[in-house]
């Protein structure tokens, strides 16, 4: 049976409200995510799993459709032979928010592996956290935690906006570190 | 000292706003309690047995006169009008009400202070030798270095949800005063050899630690030039972020997956990252770094006799200021001028605590005498790291008035012990009553002194915050069925022969540890070749056995003294 992404569900509290959230917005989710028992659906975005990719990639890129990916914080990608070019999306779970995996596995697919497609967070995906993985370098965010969903209605959010590190704020590279402090004249 | 410009002090204030925030939406119910905790340990707020406690950072332990002043205040305002120095160069105050956290860090925050990752799993509070910058034998001043690890650390996002929490040490002279052996990553400022001849790099060690599973780091990269400091770190810390356990809360520490994975193939990795890592965007553009060196570029100080008539005359006729001139005012760097250690050891005081009177008298003193700079030691201890020879009499004075003017640095009364039983949740036993009566019981400076240089910590339980595994007497509390015990060991150093200590035997009640301690001692004092054998190296060439046989007897197996064993 296919089913809407995320696979992961965490919130069963709340598991009627989940959206997409990207570029800033709420925004509807167009990939349908299978599971390994489950036949590729046809003429729509899809998200599959590792060992699909890995086993049968022919036959999901005969689809010709653009294909996400739900990786695994625990397995090594080869950018190479995993050919993650050809990924429109990667998916990342936060089995809990406080497993911080996701970032290291982010940073590495945009600075290490040069990948440019969507990276998805899933899970357990909340307000004060947000702002780190944006700056790690996901672009998009299924959230279903309500006073997340409402804070971003409103338009808030949790961030410190003066920031010293290198990062990837999502797909556009930016070199931010000690580049936005003013310069100063002279140290006195 | 470094200066925050507009970009830091931007920095903390929105840093404080988002925590006030965060604090308001937990009372609201939008964060649930587990939510909250690592936010709030991130902040430095720690829940402990009676109250909250908030860890106020003090990177690299460096304090200016203002700054301290600042934290006397605070402590009077709100809390009970003392705080204690930690053996992370920290500062904590024991008695924090949750609704007075945001004002108290506003207050820091007018001082360039902060509690930033002062807590949690995320990269903490860099340390330093407490001499940096003033030592005769420095190759380089490690302040500049790490102040650029506390701004690339402060809210690095990849970081802050580590499996477990994250120390980094340095030091840039011939002896190691900052106990890198003990740190997840513990960094030596060098000088390169051969291809790296004219360079100054790091020497990079890995995986040192205490708690329940005591580490001596391992050497991770003999040389990595200094200009690459950030771009190798963020590739040792990427693969224990990604391969760290996270299934065991006790095996999570960097050490664990370092000896695990054997220090070859975690350094295999780490090249391996390290290779791929985009380093100019990383690493720190040169500008930045003539940026942050300028702040602490050497003071321009006069050059004065390395002798001084007053203090000569002083010392032939006072004994108290003979022995505290022997043992807590150093060499300087530059002729004429001391480094000056105030003991917060005095024997009957709780270690490391500190009353608002007194750090505004070390303030003053600062300010008076020390070019406006104090530091924080990891033995608890304060340094006033640039004195003039001809002042250190009137330094030395008001000292005494303020009960600071102990003169027991690294002897055995300086003992580092963590707030235990009577602060901590997780103790098992306390900690400060029994560094107290050992003190006590040492109160004779004439007896300290003739035992020389001797290095004892005490900790209320495994997690050894009181750093027991590197002492050279270290004491352990054990819960024995109920009442609080003590174990001891031996031989351990936190210097540049770093060494774990070996547990001696069963444990003692607290009453019967003064004993003890005089015991072995008293076993010491009779086995070495000379005065100047210290007890390291003396426990080190006799070994255990004689100790052992005077504290539970030589025919009389141990477990006997104590059935129930430990
Ligand atoms: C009362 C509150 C405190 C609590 C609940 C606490 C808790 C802990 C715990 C659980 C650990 C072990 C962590 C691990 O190794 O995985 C630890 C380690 C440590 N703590 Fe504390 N601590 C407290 C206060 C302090 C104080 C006051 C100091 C400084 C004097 C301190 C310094 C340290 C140090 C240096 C370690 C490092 C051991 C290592 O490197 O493995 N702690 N603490
Ligand atoms: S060693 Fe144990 S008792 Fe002492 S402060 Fe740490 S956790 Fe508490």
């Amino acid at each position: 049976m296919a089913r809407r992404s995320p696979p992961l569900n965490v919130f069963p509290r709340e598991c009627e409200m989940t959206k997409l959230w990207k570029n800033g917005g709420f925004a509807a989710d167009v990939f349908v995510a299978v599971d390994d028992a489950t036949p590729l659906p046809v003429a729509t975005p899809v998200i599959v799993t590792l060992k699909r990719w890995r086993e049968a990639r022919a036959e999901v890129l005969a689809l010709a459709v653009p294909v996400g990916l739900a990786a695994d914080v625990t397995a090594a990608l080869d950018p190479a032979s995993d050919e993650l070019g050809r990924l429109a999306l990667i998916v990342i779970p936060f089995q809990k928010f406080t497993d911080g995996r996701g970032y290291s596995l982010a940073r590495r697919l945009r600075d290490e592996f040069g990948f440019r497609g969507e990276i998805r967070a899933t899970g357990e995906v909340l307000i004060d956290q947000l702002p780190l993985m944006l700056r790690c370098g996901f672009d998009s965010f299924v959230i279903s935690h309500g006073p997340t969903l409402r804070a971003l209605a409103a338009g808030q959010t949790s961030q410190v906006p003066e920031v010293y590190q290198t990062a990837a704020y999502g797909r556009a590279r930016t070199t931010l570190r000690f580049a936005t402090r003013p310069k100063l004249a002279a140290a006195e | 000292m470094y200066r925050y410009d507009e970009f830091d002090h931007a920095f903390v204030t929105s840093r404080v706003a988002q925590f006030r925030d965060q604090v308001a939406r937990r009372l609201a119910g939008d964060l649930t309690e587990d939510q909250f905790k690592p936010l709030r340990l991130q902040n430095g707020l720690y829940l402990q047995l009676h109250a909250y406690m908030l860890r106020i950072a003090i990177p690299y332990g460096v304090l200016s006169s203002r700054q301290l002043r600042q934290l006397a205040m605070i402590a009077r305002t709100w809390d009970r009008g003392f705080g204690h120095f930690t053996t992370r160069q920290n500062i904590q105050l024991n008695w924090t009400k949750l609704e007075d956290a945001p004002a108290m860090l506003a207050a820091l925050a007018e001082v360039e202070m902060h509690c930033i990752q002062t807590s949690g799993n995320c990269i903490r509070n860099t340390t330093a030798d407490p001499y940096a910058g003033v030592a005769p034998d420095e190759i380089e001043d490690p302040r500049v270095w790490a102040e650029v690890i506390r701004q690339w650390s402060s809210i690095h996002p990849e970081f802050l949800f580590l499996p477990r929490k994250f120390k980094i040490a340095l030091t840039g002279a011939a002896e190691d005063r900052a106990a890198i052996a003990f740190h997840d990553i513990g960094l030596r400022m060098v000088k390169g050899r051969g291809d790296n001849a004219g360079q100054i790099g790091f020497q990079v060690f890995v995986g040192g630690g205490q708690g329940r599973t005591p580490y001596v780091a391992l050497l991770l990269n003999d040389f990595l030039p200094r200009e690459h400091l950030l771009s190798f770190l963020e590739a040792a810390m990427r693969v224990y972020n990604l391969h760290g356990r996270r299934d065991n809360i006790y095996k999570a520490r960097i050490k664990i997956l370092v000896n695990a994975l054997g220090a070859d193939e975690f350094r295999r990795q780490v090249m391996a990252e390290w290779a791929k890592i985009e380093k100019p965007s990383i690493d720190l553009p040169a500008e930045e770094y003539q940026r942050i060196a300028k702040y602490f570029a050497p003071l321009q100080l006069a050059t004065l006799p390395n002798d001084d008539a007053a203090v000569a005359k002083r010392r032939a006729s006072d004994a108290g200021f003979a022995r505290w001139l022997r043992n807590n005012v150093m060499a300087h760097k530059v002729a004429g001028y001391r480094i000056v250690n105030i003991s917060f050891k005095e024997p009957g005081k709780v270690p490391g605590d500190a009353s608002s009177a007194q750090m505004e008298a070390v303030a003053a003193l600062a300010e008076q005498y020390g070019h406006d700079e104090i530091r924080v030691t990891y033995q608890q201890n304060l340094v006033l790291p640039t004195v003039a020879l001809k002042d250190v009499v009137a330094v030395y004075d008001a000292l005494v008035e303020n009960g600071l003017a102990t003169g027991n640095t690294e002897l055995i009364t300086d003992i580092i012990a963590c707030p235990g039983l009577d602060y901590c949740s997780l103790a098992n036993a306390r900690a400060i009553p029994v560094a107290q009566a050992i003190a006590l019981r040492f109160a004779n400076p004439a007896v300290v002194d003739d035992i020389g240089p001797l290095r004892l910590n005490i900790s209320g339980c495994i997690n050894a915050c009181g750093h027991h595994h590197s002492g050279n007497i270290g004491i352990l509390g054990v819960d024995k069925k109920g009442t609080e015990h003590y174990q001891i060991t031996l031989g351990g150093s936190p210097k540049d022969d770093a060494e774990i200590g070996g547990i001696l035997g069963p444990s003692f009640p607290a009453e019967e540890v003064p004993d003890a301690i005089e015991t072995i001692v008293g076993v010491y004092k009779a086995g070495r070749t000379s005065a100047s054998e210290t007890f390291l190296a003396a426990y080190r060439r006799m070994g255990a056995k004689p100790f052992k046989e005077a504290l539970y007897g030589a025919p009389k197996p141990a477990a006997q003294r104590i059935p129930e064993g430990v």
